[in-house]
């Protein structure tokens, strides 16, 4: 009875939200909702690499480009190819898994701020090539990227353009993933990366290949970048370079760490909240209307300035993020002993 | 007759920079003993385990365990051929519990990947739960079994120490060796530490112990090395090494 | 060959100015082992400041030089208070925090920084008047034009003042001590504090400087203009071995010259397929290619770790 609860109430509230948002706030939150959960996706990946393993990746949205354009390539007039989406995203995942063995096999030695700056560097690049791989062959449409992909279709069923399918389609793949974090977190794989996001040397030294369970974390991490990245052209219909820039990057880092690094719900938590708080500040334009009678501060500014007002708060209150991992929660109350401890740890990290 | 040494050290060197830590080292530990290794400050002992868990590379020289050279190789081989260590300065993953820092030690042991992970097929779940008894067993086996559930950093020094030796214990070592396990203890505590390596050694596994408390050394260990600005100058019974006026004159002229 | 000169030439002016912002990221790295995200971010603050007072005084009939000297005048101050104020709001309080805190706090301020931007200079590039002479030199088959000149000088000039602060003062010292280790230094008496937020004025300082450089290069200037060039002068930081002065130099410059040739021969090299329009892949292709064989950068100290 308990269970039935706990399973089916929750159950019943995701099924119905997409309905009950479009009645309260109309078509366009619904569709801001599903954007969301595809960045639950990312952000759920990019704890993976961050939040467990502790390799800070800030290129992490070329995988999503990764997934992106190859469903793009591959079920759209571009090329004339139409393969099913079944087939295509997975292949994109892979793709994906396989750019992030790429960029993980060269570069794993080096220190966590060199790797990050590598890796966004990387990220650059791909994005680069994106924009300019169209001539001399047309590969991917340059500036102006693909359009017409074919949304997702199941059997004879096309998703089209309806933001409810996709609403379900996109949960479905949120809870898998939510899921497959959730086991690899409490798993032999998954200590091991914790191990070395807390200490690689002892990790070594307890016989773990950190090469080899690093290379694993980017490459689980990378492949549900491009899995989210295949879903978003199928929805988007329209994929394009500009949707990868480094800021996208630095936004799934922040739903991360602004979540709770490596706990699963803190992550969950924070990219709904950073995907959803940019679109709620739109309303601070209609909003000085109603209350000033007219506009003084030009609102898309304002509402990026008070996102960047709300990071540094959040951060500065709460720096362990908004939802940390309950042990995490437990040594911040213990908090005067710990630091003490913590200190000194830093200073013997040279011995 | 059967090949009683377990780790042959030989002519090991290393430097940095312009210090010579250390300078053409050769020791033989054999199976089941209690073998110590002291010195003053800045000697080479740490380093030399350093050299012997696959963290440094040798200048020259090399070690086998059991024959088979591994100089050169990486740690988690080492591990993987039966050397587990701990730290001078605690090592631990602070922010996970007891239990799994055990648990992480029996990474080397176990070989579930992704797959196994995600689906916890049966296979899987027999070696997880093989996982958590064994580091179970080895917290109750160091005495800190209440505090299983406890993040590592909130342990107190001495449990942490003993949580170290339990994680190095769930590599399944041949040789256990143990840098400095009772600096910061008191009495109680290194009476209890000195029990506790007696059953380990009776329990089949080989200990090298750096250690600076002379009495605990003296009254534990089969063989000890003394080691001088990298150089070993005295090797031998406990009784023999203390009178050697070499080993009289590094302690005194030393640091 | 007479390319070649050109685009060394044209290379040694962008990469003086990567140098110029490297420092600051290396600076504060060194001493705090933060990337300060937000770096960028001020040379396009000082960029707009220097506009700012440009044009207020452009109608004054002063000279060019002096009206530009003007806005750099009030430009350096307003971002060294910049630069204060950030370190001492959004980073100090986190300096025992997780690691990756700061980093997301650093991450709002540039937010911050450039949306305040916008908000007070708009949406537009402004565009730097003419000024300063415009002249260029023959120079064995390149032309040298005057702002290049003057970027080459000022630029070396502030570097060499750096330096020998560093080097020889007292303040220098108390930076030296602190980036070795804050603690010990705060044992010995040092400031930390201050000395941490001299560091951050110093390199918005210097970020200032750039700021006017590169606007008065270009010509133009905009409320995003920092975040491109932010990223490549931190690029050139690391690749110099970040932490490292004359690293975040020596960085600074071979990746302008690089970059600079990459775009000048490419297209040759490709045969068209490539054009200058990859030039912004050099930069950090070079960047990956150094880091694999020199982890530490090129001039970082190569110490082993210390388990
Ligand atoms: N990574 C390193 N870099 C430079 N010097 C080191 C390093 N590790 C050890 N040393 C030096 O080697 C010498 C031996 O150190 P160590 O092995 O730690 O001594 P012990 O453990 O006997 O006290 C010391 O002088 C120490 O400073
Ligand atoms: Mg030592």
């Amino acid at each position: 009875m308990k269970t039935l609860a706990k399973y089916a109430i929750p159950a019943a509230i995701l099924c119905i939200l997409p309905f009950l948002i479009d009645a309260a706030f109309g078509k366009t939150w619904v569709r801001i909702v599903d954007f969301a959960l595809l960045y639950v996706m990312l952000a759920l990946g990019l704890n993976i690499v961050v939040g467990f393993a502790g390799l800070l990746d800030l290129g992490y949205v070329a995988f999503f480009a990764v997934g992106a354009y190859l469903y793009a390539l591959l079920a759209s007039p571009h090329f004339g190819l139409h393969l099913p989406f079944w087939l295509v995203l997975p292949l994109g995942a892979f793709a994906a898994g396989l750019f992030g063995i790429l960029l993980g096999a060269p570069t794993l030695r080096l220190r966590g701020d060199y790797l990050a700056i590598v890796t966004l560097g990387f990220g650059e690049i791909i994005r680069i090539f994106l924009n300019n791989l169209n001539a001399p062959y047309n590969i991917t449409g340059g500036p102006q990227g693909i359009d017409l992909i074919d949304p997702v279709r199941l059997g004879p069923w096309s998703f089209g353009h309806s933001v409810y399918a996709y609403y379900f389609l996109f949960l479905f793949f949120v809870l898998f993933t939510a899921f497959v974090s959730t086991r690899l977190q409490h798993s032999r794989i998954g200590r091991a990366w914790i191990a070395i996001r807390e200490d690689e040397i002892a990790a070594e030294a307890m016989g773990i290949d950190t090469r080899n369970v690093k290379l694993l974390a980017f490459a689980m991490g990378a492949s549900f970048g491009g899995l989210s990245g295949g879903l978003f052209a199928g929805f988007e219909g329209f994929v394009s370079p500009e949707s990868f820039n480094l800021m996208e990057s630095v936004m799934i880092l922040c739903m991360v760490v602004l979540g709770g690094m490596g706990h699963i719900r803190g992550v969950i938590f924070g990219a709904i909240l950073l995907s959803v708080l940019p679109e709620a500040l739109r309303y601070v334009g209609p909003l000085q209307q109603s209350v000033f009678g007219r506009i003084y501060i030009d609102p898309s500014s304002l509402r990026m300035l008070l996102f960047g007002l709300a990071l540094i708060l959040v951060m500065l209150m709460r720096p362990a993020g908004l939802w940390p991992s309950p042990t995490r929660k437990r040594e911040l109350s213990a908090k005067g002993e710990t630091a003490r401890h913590e200190n000194t740890n830093v200073y013997d990290a040279g011995r | 007759m059967p090949d009683a040494r377990l780790l042959e050290i030989e002519n090991v060197s290393k430097h940095f920079g312009g210090i010579l830590a250390l300078t053409d080292v050769s020791l033989s530990i054999e199976k089941g003993e209690i073998y110590a290794l002291i010195g003053p400050n800045g000697a080479g002992k740490t380093t030399l385990f350093n050299v012997i868990t696959g963290i440094y590379k040798p200048d020259s020289g090399s070690f086998r365990m059991e024959g088979i050279d591994l100089s050169g190789k990486k740690p988690s081989m080492m591990a993987k051929s039966g050397i587990a260590r701990t730290f001078q300065n605690i090592r631990l993953f602070s922010n996970m519990t007891a239990l799994e820092n055990v648990m992480t030690g029996r990474h080397c042991r176990s070989k579930s990947g992704i797959i196994g992970a995600i689906f916890r097929n049966g296979n899987n779940r027999t070696e997880e739960i093989e996982t958590e008894e064994k580091a179970m067993h080895l917290l109750d086996y160091v005495g800190i079994r209440k505090h299983a559930d406890m993040l590592a950093k909130n342990l107190s020094y001495g449990d942490q120490r003993r949580l170290e030796i339990a994680r190095a214990l769930a590599t399944e070592p041949k040789l256990l060796a143990l840098d400095e396990p009772a600096a910061g203890m008191n009495h109680s505590e290194t009476d209890s530490l000195k029990g506790l390596l007696e059953r380990i050694r009776s329990d089949g596994i080989t200990i090298l112990l750096i250690e600076h408390d002379m009495k605990l050394v003296m009254n534990l260990c089969d063989r000890l090395a003394v080691l001088d600005f990298g150089k070993k100058i005295a090797e031998g019974k406990p009784g023999d090494v203390s009178s050697n006026p070499l080993v009289i004159e590094a302690y005194l002229g030393g640091s | 060959m007479e390319i070649f000169l050109q685009q060394l030439v044209n290379g040694i002016v962008l990469g003086s100015i990567y140098s110029l912002v490297a420092l600051g990221y290396t600076l504060v790295y060194g001493i705090m082992g933060l990337i300060n995200f937000a770096h960028g971010d001020v040379v396009m603050i000082g960029a707009m400041v220097t506009l700012t007072v440009i044009r207020l005084l452009s109608g004054s009939g002063l000279p060019g030089p002096l009206v530009v000297l003007c806005g750099l005048g009030a430009a350096i101050p307003f971002c060294m208070m910049t630069g204060y104020l950030m370190e001492r709001i959004a980073y100090r309080p986190l300096r025992n925090a997780p690691r990756l805190a700061p980093l997301i706090t650093a991450i709002g301020v540039s937010i911050l920084l450039q949306n305040v931007a916008m908000l007070i200079w708009g949406r537009e590039y402004l565009s730097f008047p003419q000024l300063l002479p415009a002249h260029a030199f023959p120079f064995l088959g390149a032309s040298i034009s005057f702002i290049q000149i003057l970027i080459v000088a000022g630029s070396g000039i502030m570097m060499a003042c750096l330096s020998i602060l560093i080097r020889k003062t007292r303040l220098g010292n108390a930076m030296r001590a602190a980036s070795q280790n804050a603690e010990v230094a705060t044992l010995m008496g040092v400031e930390v504090n201050s000395v941490i937020s001299i560091t951050f004025m110093l390199g918005s300082a210097l970020a200032a400087v750039a700021g006017m450089m590169v606007s008065a290069y270009y010509g133009i200037a905009h409320y995003d203009m920092g975040f491109l060039l932010g990223l490549k002068a931190f690029t050139a930081a690391v690749l110099g071995g970040i932490g490292n002065m004359e690293g975040a130099m020596l960085g600074g410059l071979l990746l302008g010259i690089i970059e600079s040739m990459g775009a000048g021969y490419l297209g040759t090299l490709t045969n068209g397929a490539m054009g200058s329009n990859y030039q912004d892949v050099f930069a950090f292709f070079v960047l990956i290619l150094v880091l694999i064989f020199r982890p530490s950068g090129l001039l970082g100290e190569r110490v082993g770790e210390r388990p």
